[in-house]
């Protein structure tokens, strides 16, 4: 025995992370976890995806926006799922790619943050939250080289820099800041694509949701699992908004508005 | 080889819970009182970084008097408690009552079984939905001794004393600042002193807040409060 027991207290980094908790109580639990490997060579599961998320900064911090629908293959398999959750006061985690696993990793991505902070009493650094849901993507491998991927951006406010900051993720959990925008899903190149022509740096809070509504419509127009705006039915996209004083869903009207705006320019083209 | 000396389990037990009852006595006193919006805790401690009374889930909050290393562990075991279970099932299936019942296992387990038994008592308080339904307030001590406790509750250092002054003048349908006043002159009653913010830890389940009701009264506040009693 290299230490003695009462060194323990000192080496067990863990006791306030909620996924190595888990891990040591119930794996069964845990994102990635499989009872059975599926046999080589099976078709991968026909299974709801999520689609087009986005993140961009602004003056005040962060614009996350999502569109509304999840796709399975070339059907449409739900028409309202929501894809940006709120992880904690001030950041958000938008989903893109499995659909299950993706809300699953959400959940528990939560929980770990809330679990930090109860246990240590503090919340963890932006950087911190953005490492940690690396690790989890990672753990989520064996199941995304069977077709099981989930890709997420991160989003949040940093109160230690006082800057709104946004992260992107490889199936490897491999993470990577983005300084501007960032948008992922099967619509994100189109949403990239608008919104690179249309992103300035500190954009006011009205400009800064235009321009990501836009991107979501330029996306729902060119990608087939991208649900537009659904005005008849009431589908909106979902918004959201960080800043310093916190989370918050942009409102529905405000968001109805831009989407109509953006569609009556389309029109006079 | 010499034979260890007989000692009665009875005489065991007696010296164990006088050995707890001892180190309990020597801290500092805790107070949670029912209130309009939901229930209010009250603990003197003059630290703000060293916590007596926490949040453990959604509705629920935790208190504890005595050995700090001791409660501190207990607490971080009914966070992990709560958290597993919320993310198991759902966040409404987490409850004070299984939580409690857990503390009091742990305690009454060490101390039959531990040479040392832990020098705490634990409060755990969920507060109600609004539909109606009751506060709960669950006292476990040293050796796993299980009540729950209505309107409101006391434990630490002369504990009795305060219980008695909260019996006398514990009202139903108190508003907030009315059950602050209570708890701090109840506080007072074994000091010859005035308390102020910095000798106080306050916190609160709001029952009007959104998901998690858990809410400190950070010290400005407190004091801009406790003033306006005088």
């Amino acid at each position: 025995m290299l230490e003695s027991h009462w060194q323990h207290a000192f080496f067990d980094y863990s006791s306030s992370s909620f996924a190595d908790l888990l891990r040591q109580s119930s794996p069964h639990l845990l994102p990635g976890h499989r009872e059975q490997p599926t046999p080589d060579g099976a078709e991968p599961l026909a299974i709801p995806h999520g689609t087009t998320v986005l993140a961009l900064r602004y003056r005040d911090g962060v614009i996350m926006a999502g569109d509304r629908q999840a796709s399975e293959g070339y059907q449409v398999a739900h028409r309202r799922i929501e894809k940006i959750f709120k992880s904690d006061d001030l950041s958000g985690i938008g989903i893109a790619g499995a659909a299950g696993p993706a809300m699953e990793m959400a959940r528990l991505f939560q929980t770990e943050l809330e679990h930090y902070e109860k246990v240590e009493g503090e919340n963890l650094s932006l950087e911190g939250k953005a490492n940690r849901l690396g690790q989890m993507i990672r753990m989520n491998l064996p199941m995304a080289m069977q077709g099981l991927v989930v890709v997420p951006i991160f989003a949040g406010f940093d109160e230690r820099a006082g800057v709104g900051r946004l992260f992107k993720y490889d199936v490897t959990g491999g993470r990577y800041e983005e300084t501007d925008y960032f948008a992922q899903g099967s619509g994100g190149k189109d949403a990239r694509d608008s919104l690179k022509k249309r992103f300035r740096r500190d954009m006011s809070r009205d400009d800064a949701l235009r321009v990501a509504i836009e991107a979501l419509i330029d996306a729902a127009d060119e990608d087939l699992g991208t649900g537009g705006p659904d005005l008849l039915r009431g589908i909106l996209p979902s918004v959201k908004i960080i800043t310093r004083s916190g989370f918050s869903d942009a409102p529905d009207e405000e968001v109805r508005r831009y989407c109509e705006a953006v569609m009556n320019d389309r029109e006079r083209l | 080889m010499p034979l260890p000396y007989y000692v009665s389990p009875e005489q065991i037990m007696k010296d164990k819970a006088e050995y707890a009852r001892k180190g309990i006595s020597r801290g500092k006193a805790i107070v949670a009182i029912e209130y309009r919006d939901g229930v209010l805790l009250v603990a003197e401690n003059p630290s703000t970084l060293l916590h007596k009374i926490s949040e453990i889930y959604d509705r629920i909050a935790f208190a504890g008097v005595g050995k700090y290393n001791e409660f501190e562990n207990l607490r971080v075991a009914g966070v992990r408690h709560a958290d597993v279970k919320g993310y198991s099932y759902s966040r409404g299936d987490v409850s004070a009552k299984a939580l409690a019942n857990a503390y009091s296992q742990a305690l009454g387990n060490i101390f039959t079984q531990d040479i040392k038994p832990f020098e705490v008592e634990v409060l755990v308080v969920e507060v109600s939905d609004v539909n109606g339904s009751k506060n709960e307030i669950y006292h476990i001590l040293y050796d796993g001794t299980i009540e729950d406790e209505k309107n409101y509750a006391a434990m630490g250092g002369q504990s009795d004393e305060i219980r008695r002054y909260l019996k006398d003048n514990y009202q139903e349908g108190l508003d907030f600042a009315a059950a602050l006043t209570l708890g701090v002159r109840a506080l007072m009653v074994t000091q010859n002193k005035a308390l102020t913010e910095r000798d106080l830890e306050v916190a609160v389940l709001d029952r009007s807040k959104e998901r998690r009701k858990f809410r400190r009264i950070p010290p400005e506040v407190l004091h801009q409060l406790l003033s306006n009693l005088k």
